[in-house]
C-alpha cells in the first residue's frame, strides 16, 4: 500500500474546489505530478502544491493508494469525486460534496462532514465519525437523481433531506435526523438508530426508512400497514415492533416506513386502523 | 477597422455559385470587398481550408423570459458544463440552456455568426432584448408569438386583413421583432380553457375562428406587410402521432396564397410534425409523405429539428403540448399563460437510443433532410434546446455527409425503430456545397437578410474558416474530421473582425439585433390605433403607451425598413 499525506499550507479562507484529491487521479503519477494538478481557490486557479505539502509515496493503481488529509478542510469541496478504488482518511473535518458520484473505495472522516456528503453516490463506502449536515446522499439541485448505491454511515446526527431522491444503497445514522428524510426517495434503505424532526418520507414513491428514535407525527398521506416485530436492514434483523406505514399517497407511492413502537407510544391510536 | 485578406481557401458560397473553387476573400470596414491592397491587409492564409460564409441559425431559443425560466429550472442541467473567465470572455455555463455571454462564444466558435430566436411573447419583449443585448459577437432576431394574440385573432374573425396587418406593422415596431411566429394557432388561445384544437376546422372559443384561418390571415397580412422573411409556424398537433396530416393540411392552405415562386410559409422544427400513427405504439415515420410534398411544391421551406440523444430541455409557447410532455415524462415542469397573447411551457427531457419513439424521431430529421432534393428548401436546426443543445449540429453535419456516420449511430439504436425506418436505404450524402446551404445560404435567402449567407461583394464580413482539405479528406470516411472541423473553426471573422482563432475567442464585440420597420399608410394605422386603445385597457395589465420597447433595449438596433404593399 502506498500513503500520500496531504496537510493544508495555511487556513483557508474561500472556498477549494479540489475534486483532482482522488486515489484515480493521483494513481500513476510521481508526487511532482500530483503536485500539479489544477484546483480552484475561490476564483483563482491553482496547483494542488500551492495548497498543500505533499509527501509520501505514489502507486499505480487506485486500489493501492490511501490519501491521508489532516486539517482543517471545512472549506475544501468534491474531495474524492467519482473515485473508483482506494481509500481517502480525512483526520477532521471534509467540505461540502465529499464523495461525490462516488463509485467505489472508501472514505473515512474523523470530524464532521458538510452537506451533500456522497451525493449521487454509486458505490463504496463513507464512514463519517461526527455529523453530517443536509443532504446525505442526495442529488444536485435541481436533479431527480440521488445516491444509487454504496453504504453512508454518521456515527453522529445528520440534517434535513438526508437520502433526497435516493434510489438505491444503504445510508446509516447513529445520531438524530433533520426533517425530510427520503424526501423523494425511489428505492434504497435509511436506518436512523435516533430521533426524526418530522416529514420523514414525504414525497417518498419506493425504498424504506427505519427510525428507531422519537417522531411527532407521521404524514397524513401515509397509510398504516402493520405492526412488525421486527425487520431485515441489510441482511442484519433489527428489533422492533415496528408500525409500517406505506406512502407517499400524493405520488401513489409505494414507499415503507417503520416506526418503532417504543419510542413512539403517542402513535398507538394507528392501531385501531390495522 | 482591420483589412483583411483570406488567401487560397477553398470557398463555399452557393448565393454566388461558387463551390470549392480556390479563391482569396478581400474585406474592409467589416464588408466583403473585390480587392485590397495586400501590403496594408492582414493576410490570413487559409490554404488547405474551407473558406464559407458565417453560420445562420434560422430556428433556436436562446433568449428570452421562457429560456430563463428554464436555466432556473435546470441547475443540475449547468453543474456539469461550466465556463471559467478568460482574459476576453465571461464565466458561464451550459449545457442544453447557455448562459447569454457563453451562447454567443459557442455559436462564434462553431463559425455561426446570425441566430435566430424564435418565439418571444410580446409582453416579455424586453427580457427577451436585455438579453440579447447580452449575447455578444454574434447578430441576432426574435420573432413575436402573433398567432394567439387576441387583435389578430379579432381581426382575422372579422376579416379585416389590413387592420390586422397595420396592428402587425406596429407589433413589430412596439417588439422590434424580426418575423411573424405562429404557434399552435388557435390551441393556444384554447389551451386558456383547459382544451386545445386538434384539426385545421376547429373553432377557437369566444372567437369563433379556425386555426387554418389564422394560417392564412397572417400569411395575406405577412404578404401586404412585406416582411423578409415568411410566416414561422410551429404547427397544430405537434408531437402527437399522426401529425403528418396536419402538418400537410397546414402546408396546402397557404398554396393558393404563393405566387410567382415565392415562398408562403416556414414550418419549423419540422421532425416533432411528421410522425405517422394512431398512437406511439404505432408511432413512425412521415418524413416520406412531406419530403415528397416538399419535392412537388415550391412555396414552403421547413427546418429539420433534429434529435440528439442527449439530456436537454424542452421550452416551446405551446403549452398544452408541453404540459402532455409532462405527463409522459414525469418530469418537472413549468406552465405559464402570458396574458392576451400566448402560452408557454419547460419541461426537461431525455431523447434515449433505446426508446423506439425518440430512435424514429432521429431517424425522421434525417429522412427529412435526406429525402427533400432541394437543399434550400430544409436548413439544419435542433430547435435549440428542445431537440437538443446547439452545439451538436457539426454531428449533425457529419451525419448528413456520411452513411458510415449514420450507420455508426444506427447501430446503437432501438433496433425496431430502425428497421421500420427509410434511412438505411438511403446512400445520398452531402457535400460540402450543400452543406453550406442549409447552414448559411438557405436560411440567409429565407430570412430575406440579403447581405448575410454569401460572400460576393458588399455582403457583410462574416465569414467561417474551417481546418478541412476537401481534397485530402473524404467526409464520407473521415466524418470525425468533419466534426471537429465544423466544431472549432480556425477562424471566424464577425462584420470584418478576427473573433475566433482556432475555436478560442479573440475578440468580443457587441452585435446588432435586427428588426422590421415596415411602413404602413398613416391614415389606416390612426383608425386602427384609435380602435385598439380603447380596449387595451380592458385586455392588459400594460398601459398602451407603455408598451412600446424604446430603443435602449437594443444594444445595436438594426432596422431593416419594408414598404407595406397597401
Amino acid at each position: 500500500m502506498a500513503t500520500i499525506t496531504l496537510t493544508p499550507k495555511y487556513s483557508f479562507t474561500v472556498p477549494v474546489y479540489a475534486p483532482c484529491i482522488s486515489p484515480d487521479s493521483f494513481a500513476g503519477k510521481t508526487l511532482k505530478e500530483i503536485g500539479e494538478l489544477e484546483v480552484w481557490e475561490g476564483n483563482r486557479r491553482k496547483k494542488l502544491k500551492q495548497l498543500f505539502d505533499i509527501k509520501g509515496k505514489t502507486a499505480d493503481t487506485p486500489e493501492e493508494i490511501t490519501i491521508k488529509l489532516s486539517g482543517n478542510l471545512w472549506k475544501v469541496r468534491r474531495i474524492g469525486e467519482e473515485m473508483t478504488a482506494g481509500k481517502i482518511l480525512i483526520d477532521g473535518d471534509a467540505g461540502l460534496h465529499l464523495g461525490v458520484k462516488m463509485r467505489g473505495g472508501t472514505i473515512t472522516v474523523k470530524g464532521n462532514a458538510d452537506s451533500w456528503l456522497g451525493s449521487q453516490m454509486r458505490g463504496g463506502t463513507i464512514e463519517v465519525m461526527g455529523n453530517a449536515k443536509d443532504y446525505v446522499g442526495g442529488a444536485y439541485r435541481g436533479s431527480g437523481v440521488g445516491m444509487r448505491g454504496g453504504t453512508i454511515i454518521v456515527h453522529g446526527n445528520a440534517g434535513y433531506d438526508v437520502g433526497e431522491w435516493m434510489r438505491g444503497g444503504f445510508i446509516k445514522i447513529m445520531g438524530n435526523v433533520g426533517a425530510y428524510t427520503g424526501v423523494h426517495m425511489q428505492g434504497g434503505t435509511i436506518l436512523v438508530q435516533g430521533d426524526s424532526e418530522g416529514r420523514i418520507g414525504a414525497l417518498m414513491k419506493g425504498g424504506k426508512i427505519v427510525l428507531m428514535g422519537k417522531i411527532d407525527s407521521i404524514l397524513p398521506s401515509f397509510t398504516i400497514q402493520d405492526l412488525k416485530k421486527r425487520t431485515k436492514v441489510e441482511g442484519e434483523a433489527v428489533e422492533g415492533p415496528f408500525y409500517v406505514f406505506i406512502g407517499d399517497l400524493t405520488e401513489d407511492g409505494s414507499g415503507k416506513l417503520f416506526i418503532s413502537k417504543k419510542s413512539n407510544p403517542h402513535l398507538s391510536f394507528y392501531e385501531r386502523l390495522i | 477597422m482591420a483589412v483583411l485578406l483570406i488567401k487560397n481557401g477553398y470557398v463555399y458560397d452557393p448565393i454566388n455559385g461558387v463551390d470549392g473553387e480556390r479563391m482569396d476573400i478581400a474585406v474592409k470596414d467589416g464588408k466583403i470587398v473585390e480587392d485590397v491592397d495586400e501590403r496594408e491587409a492582414r493576410v490570413i492564409d487559409a490554404s488547405g481550408m474551407v473558406v464559407m460564409p458565417g453560420g445562420v441559425d434560422i430556428h433556436a431559443h436562446i433568449a428570452g423570459a421562457e429560456v430563463n425560466a428554464g436555466r432556473l429550472l435546470r441547475p443540475e442541467d449547468h453543474v456539469k458544463d461550466v465556463e471559467p473567465r478568460t482574459a476576453i470572455t465571461r464565466a458561464g455555463v451550459g449545457y442544453s440552456i447557455p448562459s447569454t455571454f457563453t451562447t454567443g462564444y459557442r455559436y462564434t466558435r462553431m463559425g455561426y455568426t446570425t441566430v435566430m430566436n424564435p418565439s418571444m411573447p410580446p409582453l416579455e419583449a424586453r427580457h427577451t432584448h436585455e438579453e440579447l443585448s447580452d449575447t455578444p459577437i454574434i447578430d441576432k432576431a426574435s420573432y413575436p408569438l402573433l398567432g394567439d394574440s387576441w387583435f389578430v385573432l379579432e381581426f382575422l374573425s372579422k376579416d379585416m386583413i389590413e387592420e390586422c396587418a397595420a396592428f402587425v406593422a406596429w407589433m413589430m415596431w412596439a417588439t422590434r421583432g424580426y418575423a411573424i411566429k405562429i404557434v399552435n394557432p388557435g390551441g393556444l388561445e384554447t389551451w386558456g380553457f383547459g382544451g386545445n384544437v386538434r384539426d385545421l376546422n376547429d373553432e377557437v372559443p369566444h372567437f369563433g375562428i379556425t386555426p387554418r384561418e389564422i394560417v392564412r390571415g397572417l400569411c395575406k397580412v405577412n404578404k401586404l406587410l412585406n416582411l423578409p422573411h415568411t410566416i414561422h409556424v410551429h404547427t397544430n398537433n405537434l408531437g402527437v402521432p399522426g401529425n403528418c396530416e396536419t402538418t400537410l393540411k397546414t402546408l396546402m392552405c397557404v398554396e393558393d396564397l404563393a405566387e410567382d415562386g415565392e415562398r408562403a410559409i416556414h414550418i419549423t422544427h419540422c421532425q416533432f410534425s411528421a410522425f405517422l400513427g394512431d398512437d406511439w405504439a404505432t408511432m413512425e415515420s412521415g418524413a416520406p409523405l412531406i419530403a415528397r410534398y416538399m419535392n412537388r411544391h415550391s412555396h414552403a421551406t421547413i427546418d429539420m429539428g433534429q434529435v440528439i440523444f442527449t439530456d436537454t430541455t424542452t421550452m416551446t409557447a405551446d403549452g398544452p403540448f408541453q404540459y402532455g410532455l409532462h405527463l409522459l415524462s414525469g418530469n418537472k415542469w413549468i406552465n405559464h399563460d402570458v396574458e392576451t397573447e400566448t402560452s408557454s411551457g419547460i419541461v426537461p427531457f431525455r431523447y434515449r437510443r433505446t426508446s423506439r419513439v425518440h430512435a424514429t424521431q432521429w431517424c425522421i430529421a434525417q429522412e427529412l433532410a435526406l429525402l427533400i432534393e432541394d437543399p434550400w428548401k430544409i436548413y439544419l436546426t435542433t430547435d435549440h434546446p428542445n431537440g437538443g443543445p446547439f452545439t451538436s449540429y457539426p454531428r449533425i453535419v457529419s451525419w448528413l455527409m456520411s452513411v458510415k456516420a449514420r450507420e455508426e449511430e444506427l447501430k446503437r439504436m432501438n433496433r425496431r425503430a430502425v428497421k421500420r425506418s427509410v434511412l438505411p436505404t438511403i446512400d445520398r450524402e452531402y457535400s460540402l456545397y450543400e452543406i453550406a446551404v442549409i447552414t448559411r445560404a438557405g436560411p440567409a435567402r429565407a430570412l430575406g437578410l440579403e447581405n448575410k449567407g454569401h460572400l460576393g461583394v458588399g455582403a457583410d464580413a462574416d465569414i467561417a474558416v474551417y481546418p478541412l482539405n476537401p481534397e485530402e479528406v473524404d467526409p464520407s470516411r473521415d466524418y470525425k474530421l468533419v466534426r471537429r472541423a465544423f466544431s472549432r473553426a480556425a477562424y471566424t471573422i464577425k462584420s470584418g473582425e478576427i473573433v475566433a482563432k482556432d475555436g478560442e475567442i479573440v475578440k468580443a464585440p457587441d452585435g446588432k439585433t435586427y428588426w422590421v420597420d415596415v411602413k404602413v399608410p398613416e391614415d389606416l394605422w390612426e383608425a386602427v390605433k384609435s380602435e385598439i386603445a380603447e380596449v387595451w385597457e380592458d385586455y392588459y395589465t400594460v398601459r398602451f403607451s407603455n408598451y412600446p420597447l424604446t430603443d435602449h433595449y437594443l444594444k445595436i438596433s438594426s432596422p431593416i425598413t419594408r414598404q407595406a404593399r397597401m
